[in-house]
């Protein structure tokens, strides 16, 4: 038997997005167990709901992630509103999933750039990231923000967007659905891509259900669930809604998936600002949460299910809020996708969950 | 298969001008949203407080007396909540973002007249 040396990786490493600690247990190049650690950037921001009231909250939900932002002052919004029996208008609740979709395409673009990044396509990521700024100047023009957008209230959202702006929206997603056309191409069939991500990093349908995956990296294994398939919100109204899926569980199957949600989320765009009702876009909020009223939701974020949790105690101020983020549910797969993998593809492996550490500690 | 998927875009990208500004020789560009910092247009102000009570991180106070109006840029996450509650509509989002200092300082506007008979000074600091 080979000697065993243990590797500490992380949490401050080049090749990490993520401050994620891992202890690697090697023999030989191989390795042989991963003991992730995190930790190392917990700011107790669930904690700030006493001080800051249910209303401003939204603000502090929204700061959790730097790339989800908008989906975590919706999600916070969502619960709020499920604790209060408020009802939200239809045209706010069209723009959320406006915004929302949005920024999972941002987030998609972002990551399939540092995944390029990782196996050493430089060019490829910075044309990821190129594409990904259109996304950014529709936030700024329509909110004000490139990430900390500040859209999403509990009741309805800030600010509404003219339907000459939505059409326009439309116009810069067709004209970047052609260049994303080239990269998606490379993505799927480039032979340098390939060589670096199929096979690599395997998990299958059993393990990842045994290991409670979500999201694109439970959706690459083969299973079929998306909290956007319960159509809550806007999503409900959707002709056609099917999660991407792919059945063989590898680091080229979670890259594609994730490729095919952004075309997926254009089309959800383009489809809402066809069918988006004029109307109010927020309700007034007289009351405050009621005593020991509880409320959850769930939010299908860009890296997976997202599960909200807040409970009201007669004041302004919420008793609890808590969160459940993707990556906790998923650091589990990846540490099992790293048990035999090379220390080459260590990197690799980790990104393929698409790793939020800031969420996951808040 | 095959490589050089990306080989065409690569070479339109040679000919084409750079994706990136090059700040600060070319100015960058706002929208009518971008959230820069608040500005505030004094004479309207009426000192009501509702700016300093509403704002998340009390980088805003107002001093009735004193009309006068002070902001700490340097707390402000530029939320707008100041912006939408004022009742006399004074204050606004302008594009142009804080510059950078060295020190956190806070800048205070007073009301005209008052400001000719204050001997506080009641230029911006440079
Ligand atoms: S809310 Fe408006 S009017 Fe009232 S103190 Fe603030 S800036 Fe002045
Ligand atoms: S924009 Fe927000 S943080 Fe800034 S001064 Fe106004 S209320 Fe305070």
């Amino acid at each position: 038997m080979a000697e065993r040396t243990i590797i500490p990786f992380g949490p401050q490493h080049p090749v990490l997005p993520e401050p994620l600690h891992l202890d690697l247990v090697l023999e030989d190049e191989r390795v042989v167990e991963a003991i992730p650690q995190i930790g190392f950037i917990h700011r107790g921001l669930e904690k700030l709901v006493a001080k800051k009231d249910f209303q401003q909250f939204v603000l502090v939900a929204e700061r959790i992630c730097g790339i989800c932002a908008f989906g975590h002052s919706l999600g916070y919004s969502e619960t709020v509103e499920a604790l209060m029996g408020i009802e939200v208008p239809r045209r706010a609740e069209y723009l959320r999933v406006i915004w929302h979709e949005l920024s999972r395409i941002h987030s998609h673009l972002l990551w399939l750039g540092l995944l390029a990044d990782a196996f050493g396509y430089e060019n490829l990521f910075m044309q990821c990231w190129r594409l990904r700024e259109y996304v950014l100047d529709i936030f700024e023009a329509t909110t004000g923000g490139r990430v900390i957008l500040t859209a999403c209230k509990v009741g309805g959202v800030e600010q509404d967007i003219e339907d000459g702006e939505l059409a326009g929206i439309v116009r810069v997603l067709d004209g970047m659905r052609a260049e994303y056309g080239e990269l998606l191409r490379t993505f799927l069939k480039d032979r340098s891509v390939k060589s670096r991500l199929v096979g690599v990093g395997h998990l299958t349908k059993e393990q990842a259900h045994e290991f409670a995956c979500v999201g694109p990296f439970g959706r690459a294994s083969g299973i079929e669930e998306d909290i956007r398939l319960f159509g809550f919100g806007a999503y409900g109204d959707l002709s056609n809604f099917e999660p991407v899926v792919s059945q063989d569980g590898d680091g080229y199957a979670r890259s594609e998936v994730r490729a095919r949600e952004i075309l997926q989320s254009i089309d959800i765009i383009k489809e809402l600002v066809e069918k988006i009702p004029a109307g109010p876009i927020d309700q007034k909020i007289k009351d405050v949460p009621a005593e020991g009223a509880y409320a959850v939701s769930r939010l299908e974020q860009p890296r997976g299910e997202c599960f909200y949790f807040a409970k009201g105690n007669g004041t302004k101020f919420l008793e609890r809020f808590r969160i459940r983020t993707p990556t906790s549910q998923n650091i589990a797969g990846m540490v099992h996708t790293l048990q035999g993998c090379d220390l080459a593809d260590v990197p690799l492996n980790v990104l393929t969950i698409d790793p939020c550490i800031s969420c996951t500690e808040r | 298969m095959g490589s050089f998927h990306l080989a065409k875009m690569s070479l339109r990208n040679a000919f084409k001008k750079p994706a990136t500004k090059m700040y600060p020789v070319v100015a960058p560009t706002f929208t009518s949203r971008s959230k820069g910092h608040v500005a505030n247009d004094i004479e309207n102000c009426i000192f009501c407080g509702l700016c300093q009570r509403r704002c998340p991180t009390h980088a805003i106070s107002v001093n009735k007396d004193e009309t006068s109006w002070a902001i700490d840029r340097f707390s402000c996450i530029q939320c707008l909540s100041c912006v939408r509650i004022c009742p006399k509509k004074c204050l606004s989002m302008a594009p142009q973002y804080t510059l950078p200092a060295t020190e956190k300082s806070t800048e205070t506007f007073y009301k005209p007249e008052q400001a000719a008979m204050s001997p506080v000074n009641t230029e911006r600091p440079e």
